[in-house]
């Protein structure tokens, strides 16, 4: 796993406009630069909140990531949970849930 | 001068960008709060405003992570997320590199700290900003104390900067607002957001305000992870606030909103 890798991405694309049009232009290309597993690789072109959010990405990074995407923060919170429904509990990190995947924190 | 005004206040995008989904006479009570410590520092009639954040890897990440940063230019810009989730405008935020300079040179007395000629503002300091100075026309000194990347600087160590920063606050002819931005307890970017412990925020609220150095570094990273969640490490930026501020706080709004993620919070501190 190289979940440094993921979080790197993650901080280049969400401060750099520049790294937000090759998002667009070409992922796979820009993917090439940063030392992913497959794992990693498949959830970053699937734009996958939830397994990213397994993989242990930090929450703040993967928050902006959600917002660039334009996911609905109700749909982004839910994509966490289903994250964890699929994969189990967040592997890495300080993100770690501690709800359960069916409670509805704060009413979303 | 010195510092002429010391004060603190939540920061979580939801504030501006979902307060559409708050109970509106709650939300609109904390923002009428936000805005009125916004008024307060204006009367203050400071030159600059430094703010000491927390921010979410607008700057700085695991490839080069300082403890402490200070911005050091004429300008800034933020904020980096999508405008229209955030709400709030992209904008330039006027700097003072000459200033800047003058005082971390005198924080590093006593701590050291990097320098950042760029610096781009993410919610931490975007949303503050949007209440205390509207008109974004008041410099800014952006400072940043790492809490997302463990690991992180010691508590005690974040009181000493606070301290380096009055010292070199008092040294300067200008006069400097000084505004702490952080979450106390939260859970935020996870599915457990809107998660809040009151007790815990209160019991902190009260140790902030009658500026209890001893209690206020009384905590464990393991200690807040369990009770206050990674958001708790923010508790660092209030510190700083108070070790450099000295008086007594004055908790003007706290409540928890979940849908903002955090108990909202608008405090002032006297300086003495």
């Amino acid at each position: 796993m190289s979940l440094y890798a993921t979080q790197k991405f993650l901080y280049h694309l969400n401060r750099d406009p520049a790294v937000q049009r090759r998002y667009q232009d070409d992922l796979p290309k820009l993917l090439q630069e940063y030392e992913l597993d497959h794992e990693e690789r498949e959830a970053i072109l699937a734009g996958d909140i939830g397994k990213l959010y397994v993989l242990g990405s930090n929450g703040q990074l993967l928050m902006h990531f959600a917002a660039l995407l334009g996911m609905p923060w109700a749909d982004y919170i839910e994509a966490m949970r289903e994250g964890v429904r699929k994969h189990g509990p967040v592997r890495a990190g300080i993100y770690a849930m501690t709800t359960s995947t069916e409670e509805r924190v704060a009413g979303v | 001068m010195s510092l002429v005004f010391a004060g603190v206040c939540s920061h979580a995008p939801g504030i501006t960008g979902r307060a559409h989904l708050a109970d509106p006479a709650l939300k609109n009570a904390f923002h009428a709060e936000f805005r009125a410590l916004g008024e307060s520092l204006a009367a203050a009639k400071p030159d600059a405003l430094i703010i000491i954040a927390a921010e979410h890897f607008a700057n700085f990440f695991m490839n080069n992570m300082p403890a402490y940063a200070i911005g050091m230019a004429d300008h800034y810009e933020g904020p980096i997320e999508d405008p229209a989730w955030l709400g709030i405008a992209k904008t330039r935020v006027p700097g003072n590199a000459a200033l800047s300079q003058r005082i971390i040179k005198r924080v590093m007395d006593d701590v050291d700290v990097a320098f950042a000629e760029e610096w781009k503002f993410d919610h931490g300091i975007m949303v503050p900003l949007h209440f205390l100075t509207p008109r974004f026309d008041l410099p800014v000194i952006p400072v940043n104390i790492n809490c997302q990347g463990p690991p992180l600087t010691p508590l005690a160590r974040a009181w000493t900067f606070g301290e380096a920063l009055r010292s070199a606050c008092d040294a300067l002819p200008q006069r400097i607002a000084l505004i702490g931005t952080g979450g106390i307890s939260h859970w935020p970017a996870t599915p457990d957001s809107g998660k809040i412990n009151e007790p815990w925020d209160r019991e902190f609220l009260a140790r902030w305000q009658r500026n209890d150095r001893e209690a206020l570094l009384d905590y464990t990273d393991d200690a807040t992870y369990r009770d206050a969640g990674q958001g708790g490490f923010e508790i660092r930026t209030f510190i700083s606030v108070a070790a450099a501020a000295g008086g007594r706080g004055d908790v003007r709004f706290y409540a928890p909103i979940p849908i903002f993620s955090v108990g909202c919070t608008v405090a002032t501190m006297d300086v003495i």
